[in-house]
């Protein structure tokens, strides 16, 4: 083989995926500044996600939630050498080619933002930056990655600091997934017809036992406690949000959410990181809002 | 403490695998796949009775300062010092080098080599390609480099094993092993043998 006639693939679905394996046991944090960027760098964060408003700031104070100004964007990538993501509103095609312009490494189509589109999501798959989406269910999961999204998040319900959505989606896939696991394969079919989901994706679930691309978790974490919880669940890694910087101290409470992913197992540990953090986001009870303050139902 | 290293046929190791963050969970299955025993590496103690170690692809900052909050990089700088066989891929690498170009970040600091982090540039330079590694055989070996390093220059005890438009990609000095791939994202195994063959049977 001679070296100079390389053929070099770039935007394959197995770069794409490979970068969300190299972020498992980590935590990516919301930032919305160069300065936040580089304490969520300094605490141990594997990405950020850069936006112009943590979800809890989106909730209350409304309006529409788009893309972030790109020059805010250009600012947090030159302050940090960690991966730099940022979101796109469901739908919105030309946000997403924009951000990819901007060379960010991984795009979130996000339900936080104001959705662009209330049909289509983005086909994922015309792009050569990869894509991250929310998901509750097996079958939200798989459309989208059926579209060509390389990783995968619990939608929870963001900007809450309540965890029950999220630990509500990833108990539901897990549900889901052993159903496809044990069932016999004359009934995927009508399994797959039933989640809304690509009958080659369910194939797949049922021989790898499991998502065919990184499922991290999202929507509500506040505490160290509440990510491991995540792991525990089978997450492979969390997103934080309004968590840390609605806290009162960002630096110490994002050092030890990271802690806490790293050795979620360990209960001792988890005790000694959660000391003296201050107090968490002050949040909003899921089970006291209204359906129409829920945006996890954005997407379908 | 290490054991007095003996050469040890390959069924019989136990390979710690760095598991802080990263690429963990598919390091441990091409091992699985070759009969090897492993063990997560996540406190100190864990290192006792290992014939290697691997440091999986992850965010070499992020590695980098767990390796310290959880006093794992002295003990394991001290082990590949007395000759410990340590294969690190692309964080792994940059974790293994001695210099970071432009970076003061946390290193564990046992190869005399240069290395430049995300040297290819952001995700959109990501990329796949087969390549020639002489070491391993005829057969290209199917690369897969994300958000990768490369090592730009070495000292002359490095021995440089794969090499492509003056970028270093494969390097072994002594008991260590560093590659710029993700050699675990496929099901090709000759890298990892090539670890257990060469660095830890011939190094012990």
């Amino acid at each position: 083989m001679n070296m100079s006639e390389i053929n070099k693939e770039t935007g394959t679905f197995a770069v794409k995926k490979g970068l969300a394996e190299m972020l498992k046991g980590g935590v990516i944090m919301d930032v919305v500044n160069p300065e936040h960027a580089k304490i969520a760098e300094e605490a141990g964060a594997v990405a950020v996600m850069a936006l112009e408003r943590v979800p809890s700031d989106i909730r209350a104070q409304g309006g529409v939630a788009r893309m972030s100004d790109p020059e805010m964007i250009i600012g947090i990538q030159k302050a940090v050498s960690i991966p730099v993501m940022a979101k796109a509103r469901i739908g919105h095609i030309v946000e997403a080619r924009i951000l990819e312009a901007l060379d960010v490494d991984y795009i979130d189509e996000s339900e936080v933002l104001t959705p662009a589109d209330d049909v289509y999501h983005i086909l994922k798959s015309d792009f050569k930056v990869p894509f991250v989406c929310g998901a509750r269910n097996l079958g939200e999961a798989l459309r989208r990655i059926g579209e060509g999204a390389a990783m995968i998040r619990t939608k929870g319900e963001a900007g809450t600091g309540d965890i029950v959505e999220a630990v509500r989606h990833i108990r539901r896939v897990n549900e889901d997934i052993q159903r496809v696991v044990s069932a016999s394969p004359m009934e995927l079919m009508s399994i797959a017809k039933e989640l809304g989901a690509p009958y080659e994706l369910v194939l797949q679930v049922k021989e790898l036992g499991c998502l065919p691309v990184v499922n991290f978790a999202a929507g509500g974490v506040a505490t160290p406690a509440d990510a491991a919880l995540m792991m525990e669940l089978g997450c492979d890694g969390v997103f934080v949000g309004s968590g840390i910087f609605k806290s009162d101290n960002p630096a110490k409470r994002a050092k030890a959410i990271v802690e806490a992913v790293a050795h979620y197992k360990d209960a001792k540990l988890l005790a000694e990181v959660s000391k003296g953090l201050g107090e968490a986001m002050r949040g909003q009870s899921v089970a006291q809002m209204d359906d129409k303050e829920k945006i996890a139902g954005r997407g379908w | 403490m290490i054991k007095k290293r003996l050469p040890v046929e390959v069924g019989k190791m136990r390979i710690g695998i760095l598991a802080l963050q990263g690429a963990v969970r598919e390091h441990r299955n091409m091992l699985h796949r070759l009969n090897v025993e492993t063990v997560d590496v996540l406190n100190p103690s864990d290192l006792d009775g290992i014939d290697g170690l691997i440091l999986p692809g992850g965010e070499s900052t992020t590695v980098g300062k767990l390796l310290v909050r959880y006093n794992l990089l002295e003990p394991i700088a001290e082990l590949g010092r007395k000759g410990l066989p340590i294969f690190g891929t692309c964080t792994g690498m940059i974790l293994l080098s001695k210099y970071i170009n432009n970076s003061e970040q946390y290193r564990l600091g046992l190869m005399d080599t240069y290395v430049e982090r995300n040297a290819f540039g952001r995700q959109l330079a990501s990329f796949e390609a087969d390549m020639a590694i002489p070491v391993l055989g005829d057969i290209p070996f199917h690369t897969v480099f994300i958000r990768a390093p490369y090592i730009d220059k070495v000292e002359s005890n490095v021995k440089i094993l794969l090499s492509w438009q003056d970028k270093i990609l494969f390097a072994e000095q002594d008991n260590f092993l560093a590659v710029a791939f993700h050699p675990e994202l496929t099901n090709d195994t000759r890298v990892h043998e090539y670890f257990l063959k060469n660095t830890i049977i011939c190094s012990t």
